[in-house]
């Protein structure tokens, strides 16, 4: 079992969770993700590392509620136990001396794009950040963002903080702004990545987008995760999940993400329902 | 002569409303009679045919005398899995294929008798282990891949005394005995109780434990192995590399058994991994796996399965018996047929395959007659769900991990033959990441040969 050292929402239906894994944690770098199962019917789902402790053997990862899986995951606490974690899986961010590097952040994405942005800013880039979300208080990671970026731009779809709008709007305003900039790291949900490397395609900066595709063994086994990029069909799981973000086909790849959509509202529903039951006894 | 004793098995109409297994098994009457048509010739062709050398007229002549316990020590001296083997071996090819009597009539059903064994002795079993361990000799091996080669080599091992560990990558054992083979082949109550029993020999089973990325096989020796057996299979499915095979409702064979198999989607959604199944199955291929994803999608409801194979009937890989229980169970087979593009709506959905009709030419590198494309003759099958199920390749993920370890033009580990050792001293390899997909007992074959070249490795050191 892999206990929970330490559990804390970040923001309404994302929660962190620091878990004992010091084998996964030994080998963590950036980019790795893992697949974990709660419980023994539970699914198998894959979660990027958001950070790792080497010595106190824990990784930390953050998940948003959005079924009935990530909702039971995010009713975890402190003592609690994943009945499995397996990494770290994936090949780690290449990370290279490039200049300035530019990651953006979409909503829950911001986990991700943390220890990335950190051994960015370690090998001695110019580190910018975008981080949006629908509002402020969707926001998260900020303290530790600032820690290791040169300068971080927030946008909300709302207002409530920094820039009204997108983040592709602050990326165009730093490169527009006269930045030199290197490289693009865009991470978040897959319209946002796709919207990021449709701009920085025309600017012409390689961008590299990490992606969680819908996944069962995370080893290169089933298959599930296929992605075409460049005209070919590639697994995220073993040969990513980072991929060229110009050469990644969005449209596919939506499509595939929704492979299981009428299942996973039926069990989502069905969970809700009995969740309601519970608290009347 | 007179013919085998028939097993019982539930009726096809039955059968597809359910995952149990289809044949019942011999009962203890009908296992001495079958065993009463064993000659017991001196010469024993039937062992000569079993890959992990089980002493076959040994074991029939104890059922005769109706000491069936007596049967399953005879058995397990060799083999650690017999209720598996019973069921999945193909044994057509292998020991009955020698047995005398089949020059004449039936051979002796010696698959059937292994398999009415192993469930007598799981059913009857005292506390007293058949086969006990020799005493413990402290010198740590590693085995990586709990599929039948590996649990074969961590059997042996474990028996000679080593203290074993075995490396599993998936949060439950058996390999492909886990994932790939479906509940009314092998039941996974019999897969669990099988592994029970080689841990109860003393193997240290650990989930989650991908070698090459969690530890890779260098750490292994640093942390005090001696040896280490890699049997991590034949896991990395094959696509067809047709147009719209990235549409959904198209599977891989491994993603399709991976679903329902490891992770009991059947039971969707009282376990939380779904399937879909929809109307129309098309399952492309024609070997064992094709088999049991196109029975287990007739099991998960689907209207209509299709196999879909690109040569005919005879030339179809699968075991005969997986075949005609296909066939019972209302497959429909479009032999001489193979898919060219995979169609999609409008919404990224398969809505049909299109398809070539062949015919047989002359023979290939194989000896088999190579399909032919007929010409003009595309059509489209209605379908709605594929699953591909045309090879497994090795994953490439420990070997690119580990420095040194030399592999063959289609990645598969090169080992010797005679010992199983690889290009890196003290690492052993066997089964399908050394063969290529293969059988399970070719599988264990090859696990019994390593565990018995890495001891001689071992006293050598």
């Amino acid at each position: 079992m892999y206990e929970i050292k330490h559990a804390a929402d970040l923001a309404e239906s994302i929660r962190l969770l620091v878990v004992s894994a010091p084998m996964v944690a030994a080998k963590a770098k950036a980019g790795h993700f893992v697949v974990v199962r709660n419980g023994e019917t539970g699914e198998r789902i894959p979660l990027t590392i958001a950070d790792y402790d080497r010595e106190q053997g824990t990784i930390t990862l953050v998940i948003q509620s959005v079924g009935k899986s990530s909702s039971e995951i995010c009713e975890l606490k402190a003592g609690d136990a994943f009945t499995d974690v397996l990494g770290p899986l994936g090949h780690a961010t290449h990370i290279d001396r490039v200049g300035t590097v530019v990651c953006v952040a979409g909503g829950v994405g911001v986990a991700p794009v943390y220890p990335i942005a950190r051994a960015f800013k370690e090998a001695g880039n110019k580190l910018i950040s975008v981080i949006g979300a629908r509002s402020k208080d969707l926001i998260f990671f900020q303290t530790e963002m600032e820690a290791v970026s040169d300068a971080v731009h927030y946008t909300t779809d709302d207002g409530s903080y920094g820039l009204h709008g997108f983040v592709t709007d602050a990326v165009r305003n730093i490169v527009d702004g006269g930045e030199k900039v290197s490289e693009v790291v865009a991470i978040g949900p897959l319209p946002m990545m796709r919207a990021v490397a449709d701009l920085t395609r025309g600017y012409g900066i390689p961008t590299v987008v990490s992606l969680n595709a819908l996944m069962v063994d995370g080893t290169g086994m089933c298959g599930g995760c296929r992605v075409t990029v460049g005209g070919e069909t590639k697994f995220s799981c073993v040969d990513g999940p980072d991929f060229d973000g110009h050469q990644v086909d969005f449209a596919e790849l939506l499509r595939r993400q929704n492979r299981f959509g009428e299942e996973e509202k039926m069990a989502y529903d069905r969970h809700r329902k009995e969740g309601h039951k519970c608290r009347i006894r | 002569m007179s013919d085998k004793v028939k097993m019982r098995e539930q009726s096809p109409a039955e059968r597809i409303r359910n995952f149990n297994e289809v044949p019942y098994g011999y009962d203890e009457r009908e296992a001495v009679q079958e065993a009463s048509r064993c000659l017991g010739c001196k010469k024993r062709p039937c062992a000569q045919g079993c890959p992990v050398e089980v002493d076959i007229p040994d074991f029939i002549a104890r059922i005769k005398a109706e000491d069936f316990t007596g049967a399953a020590e005879v058995i397990k001296r060799k083999n650690s899995l017999p209720a598996i083997c019973g069921r999945v071996c193909p044994q057509e090819s292998q020991c009955e294929a020698l047995c005398v009597l089949g020059r004449k009539g039936e051979p002796v059903a010696i698959g059937r008798l292994e398999r009415f064994v192993a469930d007598y002795e799981r059913e009857h079993r005292s506390s007293d282990a058949a086969v006990v361990p020799a005493a413990g000799n402290k010198t740590k091996v590693a085995v990586v891949g709990s599929g039948p080669a590996g649990l074969t080599a961590a059997a042996d091992l474990a028996l000679m005394g080593y203290e074993v560990v075995l490396f599993e990558a998936l949060h439950a054992p058996g390999g492909v005995l886990r994932y790939g083979i479906p509940e009314f082949r092998l039941p996974k109550a019999i897969l669990d109780e099988e592994v029970g029993y080689i841990r109860s020999l003393g193997v240290d089973l650990q989930y989650n434990m991908l070698v090459g990325a969690t530890l890779s096989i260098e750490e292994l020796f640093a942390d005090g192995y001696k040896a280490v057996f890699i049997g991590t299979g034949a896991g990395l499915p094959y696509f067809l590399g047709i147009p719209g095979e990235n549409l959904n409702g198209v599977y891989s064979a491994n993603e399709f058994l991976t679903r329902v198999n490891l992770m009991r989607a059947y039971r969707f959604p009282e376990y939380d991994t779904p399937v879909r199944i929809g109307r129309h199955v098309a399952v492309v291929g024609g070997g064992n796996v094709a088999m049991d994803a196109a029975r287990t999608a007739l099991r998960l409801g689907a209207e209509r399965v299709s196999i879909v194979y690109r040569r005919a009937w005879e030339e179809m890989p699968a075991r005969e018996e997986e075949k005609h229980h296909g066939r019972e169970e209302g497959i429909d087979f479009k032999l001489l047929n193979n898919p060219v593009a995979i169609l999609g709506d409008d919404k990224g959905w398969v809505e049909g395959m299109e398809c070539v009709r062949m015919e047989l030419g002359e023979p290939d590198e194989s000896g088999r007659r190579r399909p032919v494309v007929i010409k003009g003759s595309e059509y489209v099958l209605d379908v709605d769900t594929v699953v591909v199920a045309v090879g497994q390749g090795p994953n490439p993920l420990l070997i690119q991990s580990t420095g040194g370890l030399e592999t063959n033009r289609r990645g598969n580990i090169t080992a010797d033959p005679e010992t199983m050792a690889t290009s890196i001293p003290g690492v052993y390899a066997g089964g399908d990441i050394v063969t290529g997909a293969a059988t399970v007992i070719a599988a264990m074959g090859a696990g019994k040969i390593a565990a018995r070249n890495m001891d001689a490795y071992l006293k050598g050191v």
